[in-house]
């Protein structure tokens, strides 16, 4: 426990002390909602159900929070420590592979919720952003979905031979869904067959299941399964596929 | 005593190569044990499927007792590790490394003292990417006492450092065995292995072709030793050549080179020069050394 503790101190620190990452993960999603702010506004629209745009847009980007760290921060910091031979100096401890993956997750869910916290008062001073749902709900239902996408970026990191297919692998995953899911571009002004084909992305079901709870519409629970199986299969493939060297 | 390692007939393949061939060796407690051999030889292969950190495919391994595979933990805990190849976060400070690893051992040792002790203290908020290659090697066998092993294993520590930094580093290997640790060093510099090492096994293609003291080895092979001198004009070599022990007499460059062995072979060539009066300059002898032994078991030089 003590070098649990330890750990998740000592990997928080590192990623404050990454300029990259941080930008990534804190910043850029709050540059898109200020560039979306101020394009297109809040005032309430029919076609978000009497939201405004930014009031659908913060689920969305939470999204892009949870994509940033999971399929770009976690396949590069894990398979970089293995190539630069960091883990095999761990494995020559009695530091056990779970406390160190456990510390990791903790501080990549704090990462997570403070962005988020972020875009949130960000959006609220601004935008004046708009809430129906349950401030628990919502917050659960990020941290479910955040673990489910770790878990596949561990797989990508475990797979990857090298940090720069992990870096590409992570890429070629997170853009497309970035675009896609409704993450950024909302899913209503998408054409009916892009839609349709985009609700099998997890990264669209994890849109759809905050959205859902953020306007008071109970949880999603198609969308909560989809996520379920996915946590429950990238962990169960990313735990043998995790290599110390 | 009750041997510190134990190793019988290990074997390690890899692919098509046996990295390590059927080694067997004992470390006792408190020694520097050497593992001597070229690059390439299967030391760093032998030293990590002893801390358990590879599978052997046979033969038996016990350290400090334990199975290094099953017992992994409970080894772990007992030893100190500094691997030849290893890094730490770039941004992670001096302190903060060693204040993380100490968290990972039940017993531990406070680590301000170890950063004293190995030259780090005014090093201790720098960032791992920023330390020097010696810096980095110091605050690694820093971290490999942190729990205060029984143990030790050095593989290649003084690698990549200036000689000065070498000699210094030497110093602190035998500190660390003046606690009544046991260090078990690996190394192709021969000058290490024959400064530092109680006794040492020499490692040709996995498998240990010579396993004694450095004295014992040397002496083993009869090698002799050599009487070199500066010499212009009259040099009775006739003379040197007749004395008891002398087996060559040669000139090269104005050096008078004379090979002999014995217990007064040295002493008996500077009588004889000294009474001739024959006029001679930096006269110097050389040994036998590891470097001639690895050579007269396997005609290679171990620096090639």
């Amino acid at each position: 426990m003590h070098s649990f503790l330890k750990l998740s101190v000592v990997q928080f620190k590192l990623f404050l002390r990454e300029p990259v990452a941080f930008f990534f993960t804190l910043v850029f999603p709050l540059l898109l909602l200020l560039l979306f702010g101020l394009v297109w506004g809040n005032e309430p629209a029919a076609i978000y159900g009497g939201f405004g745009y930014i009031d659908q847009a913060v689920p969305g980007l939470a999204a892009v929070i949870i994509g940033t760290i999971a399929l770009m921060s976690v396949p590069v910091a894990t398979a970089a420590a293995r190539e630069q031979k960091i883990l095999r100096r761990f494995r020559a401890t009695p530091m056990r592979a779970q406390s160190y993956l456990a510390a990791q997750v903790v501080v990549y869910l704090v990462l997570a919720l403070a962005g988020m916290a972020l875009l949130i008062v960000a959006a609220s001073l601004f935008f004046g952003l708009r809430f129906s749902g349950n401030w628990f709900a919502v917050t659960a239902a990020f941290v479910f979905c955040t673990m489910a996408f770790v878990a596949v970026g561990y797989l990508v990191a475990g797979l990857a031979p090298t940090s720069r297919v992990a870096q590409v692998a992570g890429q070629l995953i997170f853009f497309p869904l970035m675009f896609l899911s409704g993450a950024t571009i909302p899913l209503q002004v998408m054409p009916d067959g892009v839609r349709q084909a985009a609700a099998w992305l997890p990264m669209t079901q994890t849109v759809l299941l905050l959205q859902g709870l953020w306007f008071g519409q109970g949880w999603n629970l198609p969308a909560l399964a989809m996520m379920a199986v996915l946590l429950v299969v990238g962990a169960l493939l990313a735990a043998p596929a995790f290599r110390w060297e | 005593m009750q041997s510190v390692i134990e190793v019988s007939n290990l074997r390690k393949r890899y692919g098509s190569t046996l990295a390590v061939d059927d080694i067997s060796l004992t470390v006792q407690p408190g020694e520097i044990f050497g593992i001597l051999g070229p690059n390439g030889a299967g030391k760093s292969t032998l030293v990590e499927t002893i801390v358990g950190l590879r599978q052997p495919d046979a033969g038996a391994v016990r350290v400090l007792g334990l199975d290094p595979q099953r017992e992994h933990n409970r080894l772990v805990q007992r030893i100190g590790i500094q691997l030849q190849h290893a890094a730490l976060p770039d941004r992670l400070a001096v302190w903060e490394a060693l204040d993380l690893f100490a968290s990972f051992y039940v017993r531990t040792t406070p680590w301000q003292p170890l950063l004293e002790a190995w030259g780090l203290a005014e090093k201790r908020n720098t960032l791992f990417a920023n330390l020097s290659g010696g810096q980095k090697q110091r605050l690694f066998i820093a971290l490999a006492l942190v729990n205060d092993p029984e143990v030790v294993f050095l593989d290649e520590l003084t690698t990549g450092l200036d000689p000065q930094a070498r000699r210094a580093t030497w110093d602190l290997v035998q500190r660390i065995r003046s606690q009544g640790k046991t260090v078990v060093l690996v190394t192709h510099f021969m000058d290490e292995a024959q400064f530092l090492c109680d006794r040492l096994a020499i490692i040709d293609a996995g498998r240990v072709i010579a396993l004694d003291t450095p004295a014992n080895l040397v002496r083993g092979l009869d090698g002799g030793s050599r009487v070199i001198f500066a010499a212009n004009g009259a040099t009775p070599l006739q003379a040197l050549r007749a004395l008891p022990g002398v087996s060559q007499v040669e000139r090269s460059q104005g050096d008078v080179i004379v090979s002999g062995r014995g217990d007064t072979f040295v002493s008996d060539v500077v009588a004889l020069l000294a009474a001739s009066g024959s006029p001679f300059q930096n006269l110097r002898t050389e040994q036998a050394d590891l470097e001639d032994v690895f050579m007269a078991r396997t005609g290679r030089r171990l620096r090639d």
